[in-house]
């Protein structure tokens, strides 16, 4: 019997891109969280809140675009010229943000505060609108010419693609509530409550309509989630993504800390996984398979023997630096 | 035609590449060094107890965080450039170099990142071993950072262990020969010295710029300390390890070292050209003055040895921009003699105790502060210009490399990341340069947390509590 590694690999990927979108998701949610919170002892609890784990976090991506780079170096090769405009504006609007991060607590001017606080807001918003257009573009298909990218440098840009943008931008910042629910208390806890369950509805609502909306665009789609026995597999996604929001609704209400947090990567997982059903086995739709799309075998074996020591390492020192600053952040507290 | 004069999208991505690496190399340049330079002084103090080791570590910290903030901002584009703008290149070389930056991803940026959030807040939480453990982590994390990185590099430079397969796409043969390419071991060793001497300059600028307004700073006369050794010692090392790499480009990139020493003929007693401006066209240099034998000499170790000269390669497979190959090599190397100058004079004013009240060695260490960054970047360039018109030397040519994006689409790019980077990263640097003027104080603050400034003279207790013998500062 010989191992699949194209399949490892893919699961590999997917899930070093769902972690980023977990992990940074909450962090980029701090900065969309802004506008809503203005005082700044609350921003700097905000920030100091993630200050010790943003780099990490955004390592993620780094991992994500590596790793196509690495494995799949076909999907790495059209993504990333079709997505040209989108992706490099959140690469620029992450300069900002990174930046901000370490700049905004050393202004000793209110202006100078202003406008790095500005740039980490503004650079979060840009980011995440950009991941989420890069999403539905994908999603959509890249128009592909033997090994390269066919299509035009505005073709990113839809309805849908402006559509997924939008949601990313609710859900990230869904994520960033109820982060700041379970690390904070006091007066930014109960705002933090106020901004989840809004967020939390506009959310469910957002990720109702890109499915239904992806269902009607895409026959193949359709085929999938409509036909025996795809409706057998896909069936359970809305069903559990339903019992989570019972769950999530019961959880604000109960003013319970962790939980939100849990049932908002809950929604972020089922969506995923919902993804994952529609596009399988396609790595860049319409036309280019995981298979088609993977590397050298040699190339994937040789990084595959690392990446099953280093992978759980990286897992576990970036669990204990989470435990390491556990507990809830205060203005008295801080990180020193 | 309008067109005709207008840059191609060629040039556009090569601009921009150019100009994206070489804002982000300055940060590592500096932090590979300042890293290692975290792990000794809080060695020091671990072992020592002495307050002055701890306040020099914070007092740079501070530096640090900043400085790396930008390194992985911009380092992340890096990461997405090969797919954006050398989509045809990352297609092809994908197979041999994307382990390498998969394995940097994996055993790096991970550690640095992940115990840089100890390293900056998390002193008090972990106390000093765990603390300092987290520092040398992070150092270390730099360090192979810059192992997988110039590999994949000097690969692009002398390919090896590879097959070229059916489709025209580059496929490993053996991992051993890939890593270990012939130019690797040599670029790895001249560029992390390059990195150490980098940040010995801003050091010992610091240290210097400090010790000319108070000598009796025990601080800066540490830093300046320290940077001085640095140059003393490694900078004439960093001489000969230059010199060792130069002979394996001879070996392998002959025309690379043709263009730095702006030799067209080939000859025996080759002369060591000072200055000149080689002319493609004309295939000559203008105005050379050289010294004879003296390239035979340090290229192939032979006084009659033949240096090859451009003539005798093939007109296509010339680097594409002489000039800037070779002036580039020339500041890069000039420098080099400034550091092992200012080197040896501080030996000698230690000598004669007048290390800290010599007014115009101070003075010199100031201006010598940008000069590492401007070394290395002087390299890169030779090294990369150098190496066109490939991308992989010899086998791929970087016309053939491009992704197919349209001029226009490049240009904004383009003109988006300088507004962007001069804004962010000048900002940033302005603000480093604001650190560097606060001179460091007893009892230093760690990192800002967002908390009411700590004025100075408040003791952030817990943290000197803990260390072993903890001393007042002086």
């Amino acid at each position: 019997m010989s191992l699949d590694l194209t399949l490892i690999w893919a699961f590999l990927i997917a899930t070093a891109v769902f972690l980023y979108v977990a992990m940074d998701g909450f962090d980029l949610g701090i900065g969309i969280l802004f506008p809503a919170v203005s005082a700044k002892a609350d921003r700097d609890v905000m920030v100091n809140s993630v200050a010790p784990v943003w780099d990490g976090n955004e390592t993620w991506l780094i991992l994500g675009g590596g790793g196509l780079f690495a494995v799949f170096p076909l999907a790495y090769a059209t993504i990333l010229p079709a997505l040209y405009m989108p992706l490099i504006l959140m690469l620029l609007a992450l300069v900002f943000r990174g930046v901000a991060f370490e700049m905004r607590f050393r202004m000793v001017t209110a202006r100078g505060q202003l406008w790095w606080d500005r740039a980490f807001s503004w650079g979060s918003y840009v980011a995440t609108f950009c991941q989420g257009i890069a999403l539905g573009a994908l999603v959509q298909g890249i128009r592909i010419d033997g090994r390269a990218y066919a299509g035009g440098w505005w073709d990113w840009l839809t309805p849908f693609s402006l559509l997924t943008g939008a949601a990313l931008v609710v859900g990230y910042g869904l994520l960033g509530a109820c982060w700041l629910i379970w690390k904070t208390g006091g007066e930014l806890q109960i705002r933090a409550y106020r901004l989840a369950r809004p967020l939390g509805l506009a959310t469910l609502l957002l990720i109702a309509i890109v499915s239904l909306t992806m269902l009607v665009l895409s026959i193949p789609f359709r085929e999938r989630w409509l036909s025996f026995p795809g409706i057998l597999v896909g069936a359970p996604v809305p069903v559990l993504v339903g019992l989570l929001a019972l769950r999530f609704q019961r959880a604000l209400e109960r003013r319970e800390e962790l939980m939100p947090f849990l049932c908002a990567l809950g929604f972020f997982l089922l969506s995923y996984i919902g993804l994952g059903i529609s596009l399988w086995p396609m790595i860049v739709p319409p036309d280019i398979t995981i298979w088609a799309a993977a590397t050298h075998p040699s190339s994937q074996a040789f990084l595959l023997a690392g990446a099953a020591v280093l992978v759980p390492m990286v897992l576990g020192y970036t669990a204990y630096v989470y435990w390491l600053f556990r507990g809830k952040v205060t203005p008295e507290s801080g990180y020193h | 035609m309008l067109a005709d004069y207008l840059p191609s999208a060629l040039d556009l991505a090569r601009a921009q590449f150019a100009f994206t690496v070489v804002w982000h190399f300055l940060f590592p340049a500096f932090t590979i060094g300042l890293a290692s330079f975290l792990a000794v002084l809080e060695a020091f103090w671990l072992t020592t107890g002495r307050a002055v080791y701890l306040d020099a570590y914070r007092y740079w910290l501070k530096v640090f965080a900043v400085a790396f903030a930008m390194g992985v901002v911009s380092g992340l584009v890096m990461s997405y450039q090969f797919g954006t703008n050398w989509s045809v290149f990352s297609d092809k070389t994908a197979p041999v170099l994307g382990p390498l930056l998969g394995y940097e991803v994996l055993t790096a940026f991970f550690l640095e990142a992940g115990f840089l959030g100890v390293m900056l807040f998390g002193l008090e939480r972990v106390g000093p071993r765990l603390h300092f453990l987290a520092t040398c982590l992070v150092a270390v994390g730099t360090l192979i950072s810059a192992f997988w990185i110039l590999s994949a590099n000097s690969w692009m430079q002398t390919p090896a262990g590879y097959v070229i397969d059916a489709n025209g796409h580059f496929a490993p043969q053996d991992w051993w020969a890939v890593i270990f390419n012939p130019s690797f071991p040599f670029r790895f060793a001249h560029t992390v010295t390059a990195a150490y001497l980098t940040t010995a300059m801003i050091v010992g600028a610091v240290g210097a710029w400090h010790l000319l307004r108070d000598r009796s700073n025990p601080r800066a006369r540490l830093m300046f300390s320290m940077a001085m050794w640095m140059a003393a010692i490694v900078a004439p090392v960093q001489l000969v390890l230059g010199d060792l790499h130069g002979s394996n480009t001879y070996h392998y990139q002959p025309a690379k070292v043709a263009a730095m020493e702006g030799h067209f003929e080939s000859e025996r007693r080759a002369p060591s050209i000072l200055f000149g401006w080689p002319d493609a066209q004309a295939e000559t240099t203008r105005w050379a003055i050289g010294i004879p034998g003296l390239a035979s000499l340090y290229l192939a170790h032979d006084l009659n040895a033949e240096v090859r000269g451009l003539k005798a390669m093939p007109r296509d497979t010339w680097p594409t921009n002489l000039p800037l190959v070779f002036w580039a090599f020339r500041v890069m190397v000039g420098i080099g003699f400034l550091m092992i100058a200012l080197g040896v004079a501080s030996l000698y004013l230690r000598w004669n105790d007048r290390l800290y009240t010599s007014r115009w060695l101070h003075r010199c260490a100031v201006a010598m502060g940008p000069s590492g960054l401007v070394a290395v970047t002087a390299g890169w360039v030779v090294t990369e210009s150098g190496r066109q018109p490939f991308t992989v030397y010899g086998l791929l040519r970087t016309a053939d490399s491009a992704s197919p994006i349209a001029a226009p689409a490049v240009a904004a790019s383009l003109a988006a990341f300088a507004v962007v980077y001069f804004v962010v990263f000048g900002a940033g640097i302005w603000y480093l340069l604001h650190l560097f003027n606060q001179p460091p104080r007893p009892h230093e603050a760690g990192p800002p947390t967002g908390q009411p400034v700590r004025t100075a003279g408040i003791t952030p207790a817990p943290a000197l509590a803990a260390a072993p013998n903890a001393q007042p500062a002086e």
